[in-house]
Parts: C-alpha cells; sequence; structure tokens
C-alpha cells in the first residue's frame, strides 16, 4: 500500500500545506469560481449574461475589483463604485488568475508627477468633461450616470480611461499618449480639491445652484430687508 | 484812482451783501414736538461707528497680503461697512426723524366756469375738419404701419431668408479630413469604442468655428451598421462620420456611450450635452431621445489610396439647429 495512504495524518498535513502553499493563480481560480464564474463563464470564456475575460489582462481585472464595480449585485445594472467584497491578497489572487487567462495588458503605472496641470486641464476637458463635468463631479448621458471621480485613484482613472467601462468610450495609446494621460490624472487629482479662490463652492457643480444661492438666500434677504424697512398704511 | 475805487467797493458790496435774509421766525411750531428718544440714538451712533472699524478693517486686510481667505475677507469687511452704515439710516429713519401725518380733504374745483370754457373751445376748433373719419384711418396706417416697421428687424434672428451658412459648408469630394492638431486622420488610428473629432483639411481656427465644420468619428463593427438606402456607402469599412453640431440648438455633440457589453447594455450613441439628444450612429443619425426634430447630418467618407480618411462629398443634409427654414434646404454636392 502506498505510503500516504498509511500515515493518513500525514496525507491530511502534505494536503494542507499544498493547499496554503497555492499558487495566488490557484487561490484566484478558486475564488473566481465562487463569484465569477456563474456569469463569466468556466475559463471566462464569457456568457449571454457577461463578457468573455480571455485577454482583458490584470488591467481590468484590478480596476473592476478595487473599485468595487465587479462582483455586479444584479443583472443590468450599470457597474457603480460600491462595496469591496475581497482583501488586498484575494484580489491579488484574483487579478493574477484573470491575467492568466489570456495576453491583457498589465496594471498600468501613472506618473501624475510627470504630468502637466494645465495640459491636463485642456485634455481633460476636451475628452471627459462632456460627461464627467470640467471639476470631475459626475454628470448623466441618456441611459447611464458618468460617476464623480472623488474616490478615483490615479492607477484607476489610467485603468478606466484605457479600459472604457460601461458605456465609457476607450481612449487607446494612439489617441491619448501615456504622458497626457498622466497630465489628465494630474488634474483630476487637482480637481478634488479645486482652489475656490472667490468663496463658497457650492459643491463645485455650477450655475444651477449658484442661482439657488442667489434666489432663496439673498433675494428672501432683500425682501426681509424691505418688511424691515418699509411700513404699513393702516386701512383708511 | 478814486473812481477805480469806489468801483471795487460797490462790487464787493453788491456780490457779498446778497446774503439770503432769514425769514421772520413764526411763534408758533411747525413741526410738533416729539419725545427724544436716547436709545436709538445710541444705536445708530453705534452703528456708525462700527462701519467706520469696518472700513479700516478692510484697509488692514488689503495691506496684510498673507491672511487666508483673503477675498472672503475682503468682502466682509467692506459688505458689513456698507451694511452699518444702512442699519444705521434705518434706525434714524425709523426712530428718530419727526414725522406727523396730517389727513386734508381734496381741495374743490378752482375755476368751473372755466374748465367748461376750455371743453368747448376744443369742441369748436374741431368743426372744420370735414374728414374726420379719414384722418383717423391716415393717423391708424401711419402709427400701425411704422410700429411693424420699426419690428421688422426681429426677422434676422433666425435664417429665414439667409440660409446660405447652412447650406454651405467647408466639406467638398476629396478634401482630407485632420484632427484638432492638424494631423490627417488615418482610418487605421479609429479604434472601434473610441469618440474623435475630425476638420476638413485647410481650414483655419476661425474657419473651424462654421457650424458646418465640425464632424464627428466612430468606429462600430461592420455586421452593427444599418444605414439605410439612402446613406449606403457613406461608411469608410465601419467608420462613421457626422455633423458634430447637434440638429436641436446647436450645441456641440461631445458625449459618446461606448457599450462595453452589448446585450445588457444600451446601443451605441451621440449623446449632446445640452439638452441630451441622443443620436444612432448605426442607422445614419437617428433621433432615440431628446429634443431634436431631426437626424443628424451624415458625412460621406472613404479611405484613400495611403490610409487616409477623404470625404466623399457634402453632407446628406442640412448641418445646425432646426431653424424653420433649413428643412426645405439641401446643401450643395
Amino acid at each position: 500500500m502506498p505510503a500516504v495512504v498509511r500515515a493518513p495524518r500525514l496525507a491530511l498535513l502534505v494536503l494542507l500545506v499544498a493547499g496554503v502553499a497555492a499558487t495566488p493563480a490557484q487561490q484566484g481560480k478558486s475564488l473566481f469560481g465562487a463569484h465569477c464564474l456563474s456569469c463569466h463563464g468556466g475559463n471566462g470564456a464569457g456568457t449571454s449574461r457577461a463578457p468573455s475575460l480571455r485577454n482583458v489582462g490584470a488591467r481590468a481585472a484590478d480596476f473592476y475589483l478595487r473599485t468595487g464595480y465587479m462582483p455586479l449585485p444584479h443583472l443590468g445594472l450599470q457597474p457603480r463604485r460600491s462595496r469591496v467584497l475581497f482583501d488586498e491578497s484575494q484580489i491579488r489572487a484574483l487579478v493574477a488568475y484573470v491575467a492568466s487567462l489570456g495576453n491583457g495588458p498589465a496594471v498600468p503605472k501613472p506618473h501624475p508627477e510627470r504630468g502637466n496641470l494645465s495640459a491636463g486641464q485642456h485634455l481633460f476637458s476636451t475628452h471627459c468633461a462632456g460627461c464627467h463635468q470640467i471639476a470631475a463631479q459626475g454628470g448623466v448621458v441618456t441611459g447611464a450616470i458618468p460617476p464623480p471621480l472623488e474616490d478615483a485613484t490615479d492607477v484607476q482613472i489610467a485603468e478606466a480611461v484605457r479600459i472604457g467601462p460601461y458605456v465609457m468610450p476607450s481612449f487607446s495609446k494612439k489617441a491619448i499618449s501615456d504622458r497626457e494621460l498622466d497630465s489628465i490624472v494630474r488634474y483630476v487629482d487637482w480637481a478634488k480639491h479645486p482652489d475656490n479662490r472667490g468663496g463658497w463652492a457650492i459643491g463645485d457643480i455650477g450655475p444651477v445652484p449658484e442661482g439657488l444661492v442667489t434666489w432663496f438666500i439673498a433675494a428672501a434677504a432683500l425682501v426681509g430687508l424691505c418688511v424691515v424697512i418699509g411700513k404699513r398704511l393702516p386701512h383708511g | 484812482m478814486g473812481r477805480a475805487r469806489t468801483l471795487l467797493v460797490s462790487a464787493a458790496v453788491v456780490l457779498l451783501g446778497r446774503r439770503k435774509r432769514k425769514p421772520p421766525k413764526n411763534a408758533d411750531r411747525v413741526v410738533p414736538k416729539l419725545p427724544p428718544n436716547p436709545g436709538a440714538e445710541a444705536v445708530a451712533i453705534g452703528l456708525l461707528f462700527l462701519a467706520a472699524l469696518f472700513a479700516v478693517a478692510f484697509v488692514v486686510v488689503y495691506a496684510v497680503d498673507s491672511l487666508p481667505a483673503h477675498t472672503q475677507l475682503l468682502g466682509l469687511t467692506l459688505g458689513l461697512s456698507l451694511l452699518a452704515i444702512a442699519a444705521s439710516l434705518i434706525v434714524t429713519a425709523k426712530k428718530l426723524v419727526a414725522t406727523e401725518e396730517l389727513v386734508e380733504p381734496y381741495t374743490p374745483d378752482e375755476h368751473p366756469g372755466e374748465q367748461e370754457l376750455l371743453v368747448q373751445v376744443v369742441e369748436e376748433s374741431g368743426d372744420r375738419l370735414t374728414r374726420k373719419r379719414l384722418f383717423k384711418m391716415g393717423l391708424g396706417a401711419a402709427g400701425g404701419t411704422l410700429g411693424l416697421a420699426v419690428l421688422a428687424p426681429a426677422l434676422s434672428f433666425g435664417p429665414f431668408f439667409q440660409t446660405k451658412y447652412y447650406r454651405g459648408t467647408p466639406w467638398r469630394r476629396g478634401r482630407r479630413l485632420v484632427d484638432e492638431h492638424f494631423h490627417p486622420v488615418r482610418a487605421s488610428d479609429i479604434e472601434e469604442n473610441g469618440f474623435y473629432a475630425a476638420f476638413p483639411e485647410g481650414l483655419s481656427l476661425d474657419g473651424r468655428e462654421e457650424l458646418g465644420a465640425g464632424v464627428v468619428l466612430v468606429r462600430l463593427p461592420i455586421h452593427a451598421l444599418r444605414l439605410p438606402p439612402e446613406l449606403h456607402g457613406y461608411d469608410a469599412g465601419g467608420i462613421v462620420a457626422y455633423s458634430k453640431i447637434c440638429t436641436h440648438a446647436g450645441c456641440a455633440i461631445s458625449m459618446y456611450r461606448a457599450p462595453l457589453f452589448q446585450p445588457d447594455e444600451p446601443r451605441p450613441a451621440l449623446v449632446c450635452p445640452c439638452h441630451y439628444s441622443t443620436f444612432d450612429p448605426a442607422d445614419g443619425g437617428s433621433v432615440t431621445f431628446g429634443p431634436a426634430g431631426r437626424r443628424l447630418p451624415m458625412l460621406p467618407i472613404g479611405v484613400d489610396a495611403k490610409g487616409y480618411l477623404r470625404a466623399k462629398g457634402n453632407f446628406d443634409d442640412e448641418v445646425g439647429p432646426t431653424w424653420w427654414g433649413t428643412r426645405i434646404w439641401k446643401p450643395s454636392p
């Protein structure tokens, strides 16, 4: 009889060690099976419910998992920044697994300190502000909601620009070079805390709340002042 | 010598002596005597000195550049100074100025006889006219037409009669497409899910401001194109070009919906940020949502021998917002 079967405790120990020493890709595979397989199919081949992950690479997995876009709570919903189900080691494992499924791009490494802030503002207003608003406070498109970018990290911004998640267009290196992307990331970082030299920012969302302040605070104060100054004549 | 001195003295007396004489005081008061209000006086005077303090603070804040929220403090000090002056004036007006209300009846008519005479004069003066009605018609015609004539320039608000701008665009057969940096566009540069803008080659930055200049370029998979028969061949291997100007009110289309996974997500669409008019690039720019009244004009494009995109003609329809007149004319090919 083989030695392993004759010594069940030894066999158990070997199995445990093997399990703990599993490569991240193997751990990722089991996590994938538990959380992703039902929609994305075995080996990420894709189903009618979700796209194939064959060549999306570490870049996409890193983006969708760290933002909490995936797992989607409900089919057909727009993926949104939400709860992150996994801890750091699990994310690493899943990213490694998805990367191993094909030949996709790696996680980008943006360098905003090399970018130029004013070039970043120009690029952002050309390519991004139509949907995300000039101070990156988010906006609306028919059928989707471009989110505000306050919580986006530098890596996530770079990933989203290249991936084009949900209905966002994707920008290849030919459309936006890496150096231009550095400038855009630098601008978005700045837009998280813009320098509101003029006064009350009211959320940086633009003329509508400013108009509301004028009507409901300034105009009300002026009317109140008239009430104080004036005097009602007695009925004759 | 004596005469000059006399002249000077008399001039001085005339000029200086023309002071207003004080009118003799009545024995009775005219304005009623009201009791003093020292409390209100203190408040009014205090507010004035407070205004002075704020004004001084304004100058201090102006001098000390390193203060945080500098702009806000400048505004605050100036505003509060003005507010304090206003408050002081209000208190003075309401509590310190002596007021009195008197009620008097209307005076009776002063000259009843003469007023009746005046009416008679006016009536009899008009007796000379024999064609009063014609006169009235003439005045009505003159005044009415003058009023309309003055309003007529309002027709220039929209291109009722001047639709030349909308019929002529800078696009011609064979014109190459260039991007915003004036580089010619290669068909291979246009990737699926990307959103690009292009202009005719040879236009200056000012020329690009023309409504008919800008186009949006997107690439769709060929099997996804559903162009109507009159627009067959307008695409270049899946790349479609549409006017960048929304047909609703003329904003530039700057949003593109590029779904990653078609079955679950809305179809590709060009969206205008102003009022969210949504156009489908796959079927000739038809309106799928929003207030636009007609579909987006499409530019026929092709790929030349070197791989660059070139226009194959003019837009198939008017570019620009949908004024009343633009549905009628078609652009020259």
